[in-house]
């Protein structure tokens, strides 16, 4: 499983301490936020999640000084930052939006640019980091450089707001729903890039959503919070979907715990089926000895990088005569995964794909094997399994303490 | 930081102020576009000159009509015009960024009545009573146009600084950019068009109402309209209001060029 999950939290360094902190609006009778502690560790996504007017956006301004504390202290790297210049505290901190707030008047360099200019960076040093980011959150930078805010897509600009928030690399980000406003395949595509990013970076992200879905996919914790920031539970995600704290946030999670736990697991955590692939210069003759040979009613049709292009079965073969080209005849290989992909995201696509089957490919697009049915199934018991054996064990130690 | 019912706030009180100038949409023109209106200028003027070359003009006619007549009345009115809306813009920018700051907002609507009043006075009024109670010339002329339009540029200023999107100024905040800084690069550049549209409209305003320093001691082109009146000589009043509108014309032209040129790309 991913190893960042269900480690102990003693075994990390704390990033972020924050001590009874508390901000009331002027003018409003209770606090938006009650005298919250927490501790964030180094390298983790910490989700704040909760219904709408908990507090969590609030929460995670009060981190950046964006909203001043009414009381409480806040810790970054144990250094007491309740009373430092907000400006510079904020120059350490990336800081994205559900806006994205990109300046329209200048470009996508300089947009990105904007904090390495702050800190007094040299101009070579600036182009290059420029460049660099631009072409981690996957565009290119002679494409993008110069080109202004209004002439990107919408999942583009949110690219450039996660590249703007990281210039000067900085240790934490706060991300106020970042993919909120994107459609949802392009934010599905946002969201497994940025994990992907994550696995290199390792940053400690603080990520607010009120999209249970979105924080159990993308958080090592998650911190679900009621009305005034109180934390109902603060755990990683199997163990508030196996072991819910309360009625609340039960409820929060919704039913069909078992289905959202696929989401907790990847492709790559699953051993692969394989499936009878050929080439696709292969004769019609060897399509159907593949076939005879084996108890699927279709080959996968691999070009001369293994990618795959189609599914052939006996019928096309039949139909489309003799001679006629492997890539010209059957069906298109669709519902494609990489193994970063949460089986979740696979189930769905396995649903409309033909086969009932995924094909798992590599980085290249390189054909690696297919994930089907029964190994979604066989996920979903061992998971139970192994987290009800981990519970009965936490009970059976704790009567043992007592 | 700016919530919901803050930003319904702001557009009301803005409305109470009057609808701002609309800034032009679309970006640069053609080449004809751009030669169009100095030809057109330009050959009104060859027609008007050669017209009254054509005539046989009275010595009366004559004492005003010479390029030397001419070239200082427009000076007049030249100079009347960049000075009251360089005065202009010293006093409606700076105003329209303090009264657009958070600590400013009980003293808006008071400040904003202010100028009000100095708009809604008829400018031929303004002008007679400055005359009256101060002095003639130059100097009462120039406070008389600058009382009338601080106010389009005022609003605009204030209408451009609060549209600036409020997600924008977040996320620069957000990043660590002092509140000076966002205001110098995110908040004025961003309000460039619409400042800018404001001081066309005052520009236009004042090039035409320079006119009226005729009445009172302050010389331009207006000085030929009155004589032409005064000595009932129709060629001379021609000359005259063919002049103004002319070079009210190429103001306003040089005014939506500087607009043009002015406005940030990317926007």
């Amino acid at each position: 499983m991913n190893d960042s999950r269900g480690s102990a939290p003693e075994a990390r360094k704390i990033k972020i301490r924050l001590e009874n902190l508390s901000k009331r609006f002027p003018g409003q009778g209770q606090d938006a936020v009650d005298s919250l502690s927490m501790e964030i560790p180094e390298g983790e996504i910490v989700i704040l999640v909760g219904p709408s007017g908990c507090g969590k956006t609030t929460t995670m301004k009060l981190i950046n000084r964006i909203i001043e504390p009414t009381s409480g202290r806040i810790f970054l790297d144990d250094e007491d930052v309740t009373q430092v210049n907000p400006d510079l505290l904020r120059r350490r901190i990336g800081y994205v939006i559900q806006q994205i707030g990109l300046f329209p008047h200048v470009t996508i360099a300089d947009n990105i640019a904007t904090v390495p200019k702050m800190l007094g960076w040299k101009k070579d040093r600036i182009t290059a980091r420029v460049d660099e980011l631009l072409e981690t959150v996957g565009m290119d930078p002679g494409n993008y450089r110069d080109r202004y805010p209004k002439e990107l897509s919408g999942g583009q600009r949110q690219r450039v707001g996660v590249a703007r928030a990281m210039s000067a690399d900085p240790d934490v980000m706060l991300m106020d729903e970042p993919f909120g406003a994107i459609d949802p395949i392009t934010r599905d595509r946002l969201q497994n890039e940025f994990l992907r990013l994550q696995e290199q970076i390792k940053k400690t992200i603080i990520f607010v959503t009120h999209d249970i879905d979105e924080a159990i996919k993308m958080g090592d914790r998650i911190a679900i919070l009621r009305e005034q920031s109180h934390i109902a539970q603060f755990d990683t995600p199997e163990r508030i979907l196996v072991n819910p704290a309360d009625d609340f946030v039960a409820d929060f999670i919704g039913r069909g715990a078992s289905l959202k736990r696929l989401s907790l697991s990847r492709v790559r955590d699953v051993e692969l089926h394989q499936w009878p692939t050929t080439h696709d210069g292969a004769s019609h003759d060897e399509v159907r000895r593949l076939l005879e040979a084996s108890d699927m009613t279709a080959v996968l049709v691999l070009d001369s990088q293994r990618r795959p292009l189609k599914w052939v079965n006996a019928d096309h073969l039949e139909r489309a005569g003799a001679g006629a080209a492997l890539a010209d005849i059957g069906l298109p290989a669709e519902a494609v995964v990489q193994p970063n992909a949460t089986l979740s995201d696979t189930l769905n696509e396995m649903l409309t794909a033909r086969y009932s089957t995924a094909i798992v490919v590599d980085s290249s697009n390189a054909y690696q094997g297919i994930v089907d049915i029964d190994t979604i199934n066989e996920t979903v018991r061992s998971m139970r399994h192994a987290e009800q054996a981990r519970l009965r064990r936490d009970e059976h130690e704790e009567e043992v303490r007592s | 930081m700016t919530t919901t019912a803050e930003s319904d706030e702001t557009v009301t009180t803005l409305a109470a102020y009057g609808a701002p100038t609309p800034p032009p949409r679309g970006g640069g023109r053609s080449l004809w576009g751009y030669l169009f209106m100095p030809l057109l200028l330009l050959s009104i003027l060859v027609v008007l000159y050669f017209y009254v070359q054509g005539r046989e003009l009275s010595s009366g006619e004559a004492n005003r009509l010479n390029s030397e007549a001419i070239l200082s009345a427009t000076w007049e009115q030249i100079e009347l015009t960049v000075v009251s809306t360089a005065l202009v813009l010293a006093i409606a920018i700076p105003m329209g960024i303090l009264l657009t700051r958070p600590f400013a907002r009980s003293i808006t609507p008071p400040a904003i009545a202010v100028f009000n009043i100095g708009q809604a006075i008829p400018s031929i009024g303004l002008i007679v009573l400055l005359a009256v109670v101060w002095d003639i010339g130059f100097q009462p002329m120039v406070v008389a146009l600058v009382t009338y339009t601080v106010l389009p540029v005022l609003r605009n200023t204030m209408v451009g600084l609060r549209q600036v999107d409020a997600s924008v100024i977040e996320a620069a905040r957000g990043m660590g950019m002092t509140k000076r800084a966002v205001l110098a690069r995110i908040e004025l550049p961003l309000s460039v068009p619409i400042i800018m549209a404001g001081l066309r409209t005052a520009l236009t305003i004042n090039v035409g109402t320079a006119t009226l320093g005729a009445l009172v001691g302050a010389g331009t082109l207006g000085k030929l309209i009155v004589a032409g009146i005064v000595q009932n000589k129709q060629l001379i009043l021609v000359v005259g209001a063919i002049l103004v509108a002319v070079l009210a014309l190429l103001v306003d032209y040089l005014a939506s060029i500087a607009e043009e040129k002015l406005r940030p790309r990317g926007l």
